[in-house]
C-alpha cells in the first residue's frame, strides 16, 4: 500500500530519466525489433509503385524543424522509392521553415540515386497562400510557380515542359504537421479529383484516418512509425526503424506508470473514504 | 569544421532546452529566446526573398505589372492596425480575405468534406463478417455521435441514450488521439536523443 502511495508523489523529474533512459539504451544497444507494415502505408507504398515510369508526384513539404524527426525519415524513404522507379518528384513548400528540410532531403537523396535536377527532380520552392494557391495549380502551376527555388524559369528545365496542372500529376503526396492536408483534401482532392496520399504527424495522423476510410487519400503514413513502416519497404533501415526499439519500449514505461498511478490513486481514495466513515 | 561548429551548437541548445526538466534556468530561457529571434528573423528574410521581392516589387519594376499596386495597397493597410486613428482601413483588406475564404470554404466543404463523408457513411450493413460489423459501428458511432451534438431537444429516453453512446465514441476517439500524441512526443524526443548519440557524441554509428 505504502509503495503506492508513494509512488503517487513521486519527483515528475523521475519519470523524465526514466523515460530517457529506455530511450536512449535501446539505441546504443539496438535489440532486434519487428516493424509490421499496416495497411493505410502499404497502400501508399504500392500506389506508388504500380504508377507508370515517368509519372509527375507532387510532394508538399508542410512541417518544419520541430516535426523533422518523424517527417524527414518518410520524405527520404518516398524519394529513394521515386527515384528507384523513375519517377519525378515536383517539391513545393506551404511551410517557410520547412524549405531547407524539403531541399535537404531532395538534395541528399537525388545524389545518392543519381537524378539530374531539373531532368529527374525539381525544387518549386516555397509560395505564400497556400489555398489559392491549390486551387490555382488545378489551371496553371506557372501561375504560382514561374520560377524555381532559384529563380530559375520553369519552362528552362525538360521535365516541367509538359507539366501544367493537376492533370499532368499522378500523385500528391502532402508531409504534414498541422492542418495544411485539409485544404489538400478540400481543394486539390474534393475539386481537380487530385489523388493524394499523407504522411502526418502522430498527433495529427488520426483526424486523417476518417478520410483513409472514405477513400479521399490513397493511403496514410502516420509519425515515425508509419516512416518506420516506409523504410521497411523501400528496403533501406534508417533513423525511423532505429527508434522503434525505443518508441515501444517508452509506451510500455508510460503504461506501466499510467496503470501504477491509477493503482495509487484508487488506494488512497479509498483510504480517504475509510477514515471519513470513522 | 563549420559542420562540427553546428552540431555543437545544436547539440549544446538542445541540452539547454532540456535542462527546463530540471527546473527553469537561464540556459533554458536563452535557447528559447535565441529560437524565437532567429525564427522571426528567418521569417523576415524569407518573406522578403521569396514574397515581396519576387512576387510584387520584380513584377512591378522590371515587367511594369502596375496592377499589383492594388494588392500591395490592401496589403499596407493591414499595417495601419497599428494607429488607432485609421485602424479602420484595414477592414477592406479583411474583408476581401473573409470575403474570399467564405466563397472557396463554402464549396470546398461541400465537396471535399460533407459529401464525400455522407457518402462514406452509406456504407452496406448486409452479410455476416466483420466488414459488415466495422460498417455497423461506422454508421452507429455516426449517429450516436450526432445524437450527443443535437442541442434543440432535452435528452430524455432514446436521444440520452443515443447521447450517452456518443459520448463513448467521441472519448475513445479522445483516447486514440492521446494515444498517437504520446507517440508523437516520443518520436521527438527520439529524434533529439538519436542526434545527439550519433552526430554529436558519435556512439551510434
Amino acid at each position: 500500500m505504502n509503495f503506492f502511495i508513494k509512488l503517487s508523489k513521486i519527483d515528475r523529474r523521475f519519470i523524465y530519466l526514466f523515460i530517457a533512459l529506455v530511450v536512449v539504451l535501446p539505441l546504443i544497444f539496438k535489440p532486434k525489433f519487428p516493424v509490421v507494415v499496416s495497411k493505410p502505408v502499404q497502400d501508399v507504398y504500392d500506389y506508388i509503385e504500380k504508377l507508370p515510369e515517368g509519372s509527375n508526384v507532387l510532394i508538399s513539404i508542410d512541417y518544419d524543424a520541430a516535426s523533422m524527426p518523424e517527417q524527414q525519415p518518410f520524405l527520404e524513404a518516398l524519394l529513394r522509392q521515386l527515384f528507384k522507379n523513375k519517377l519525378k518528384p515536383i517539391l513545393i513548400v506551404q511551410w517557410q521553415l520547412g524549405a531547407p528540410l524539403g531541399t535537404m532531403g531532395l538534395e541528399k537523396i537525388a545524389k545518392e540515386m543519381g537524378a539530374v535536377y531539373g531532368v529527374d527532380y525539381i525544387n518549386l520552392g516555397y509560395r505564400p497562400g497556400y489555398v489559392a494557391q491549390m486551387v490555382g495549380i488545378g489551371k496553371e502551376i506557372r501561375d504560382y510557380f514561374k520560377v524555381d527555388y532559384r529563380n530559375i524559369p520553369l519552362d528552362s528545365f525538360p521535365m516541367m515542359k509538359n507539366v501544367h496542372n493537376y492533370n499532368d500529376i499522378a500523385l500528391l503526396v502532402g508531409l504534414e504537421a498541422g492542418s495544411t492536408y485539409l485544404a489538400w483534401i478540400e481543394y486539390a482532392g474534393g475539386r481537380f479529383k487530385q489523388k493524394i496520399a499523407l504522411a502526418l504527424n502522430a498527433v495529427s495522423a488520426p483526424d486523417a484516418y476518417y478520410f483513409y476510410q472514405s477513400g479521399q487519400i490513397v493511403g496514410l503514413v502516420g509519425g515515425m512509425k508509419g516512416a518506420a513502416e516506409y523504410e521497411v519497404l523501400v528496403d533501406k533501415p534508417d533513423l525511423a526503424v532505429a527508434g522503434m526499439a525505443s518508441q515501444s519500449y517508452s509506451h510500455l514505461v508510460i503504461i506501466l506508470f499510467i496503470v501504477l498511478g491509477n493503482i495509487a490513486y484508487f488506494i488512497e481514495k479509498g483510504m480517504k473514504n475509510k477514515e471519513g466513515g470513522k | 569544421m563549420g559542420t562540427t561548429i553546428g552540431i555543437w551548437i545544436a547539440a549544446g541548445l538542445t541540452l539547454f532546452i532540456y535542462s527546463f526538466l530540471y527546473k527553469d534556468n537561464p540556459f533554458y530561457k536563452f535557447a528559447e529566446h535565441l529560437y524565437v529571434g532567429i525564427t522571426a528573423g528567418y521569417w523576415i528574410i524569407y518573406t522578403w526573398a521569396y514574397v515581396i521581392q519576387p512576387m510584387l516589387l520584380d513584377p512591378m519594376i522590371k515587367n511594369k505589372q502596375f496592377i499589383l499596386i492594388i494588392p500591395a495597397f490592401f496589403g499596407i493597410i493591414m499595417l495601419t492596425r497599428w494607429f488607432p486613428q485609421i485602424s479602420w482601413l484595414s477592414r477592406w483588406s479583411i474583408a476581401f480575405t473573409v470575403g474570399m475564404g467564405a466563397g472557396l470554404g463554402v464549396t470546398g466543404a461541400i465537396q471535399g468534406f460533407i459529401l464525400p463523408q455522407v457518402q462514406a457513411t452509406l456504407v452496406p450493413l448486409t452479410g455476416f463478417n466483420f466488414e459488415t460489423f466495422n460498417n455497423f459501428l461506422i454508421v452507429f458511432g455516426v449517429l450516436t455521435t450526432l445524437i450527443y451534438f443535437y442541442f434543440s431537444k432535452e435528452q430524455k429516453g432514446v436521444l440520452r441514450w443515443g447521447s450517452k453512446i456518443g459520448i463513448t465514441f467521441i472519448m475513445v476517439a479522445f483516447g486514440a488521439s492521446f494515444g498517437y500524441t504520446v507517440m508523437a512526443r516520443i518520436s521527438l524526443l527520439i529524434g533529439r536523443i538519436y542526434f545527439l548519440l550519433s552526430d554529436w557524441l558519435k556512439v551510434l554509428r
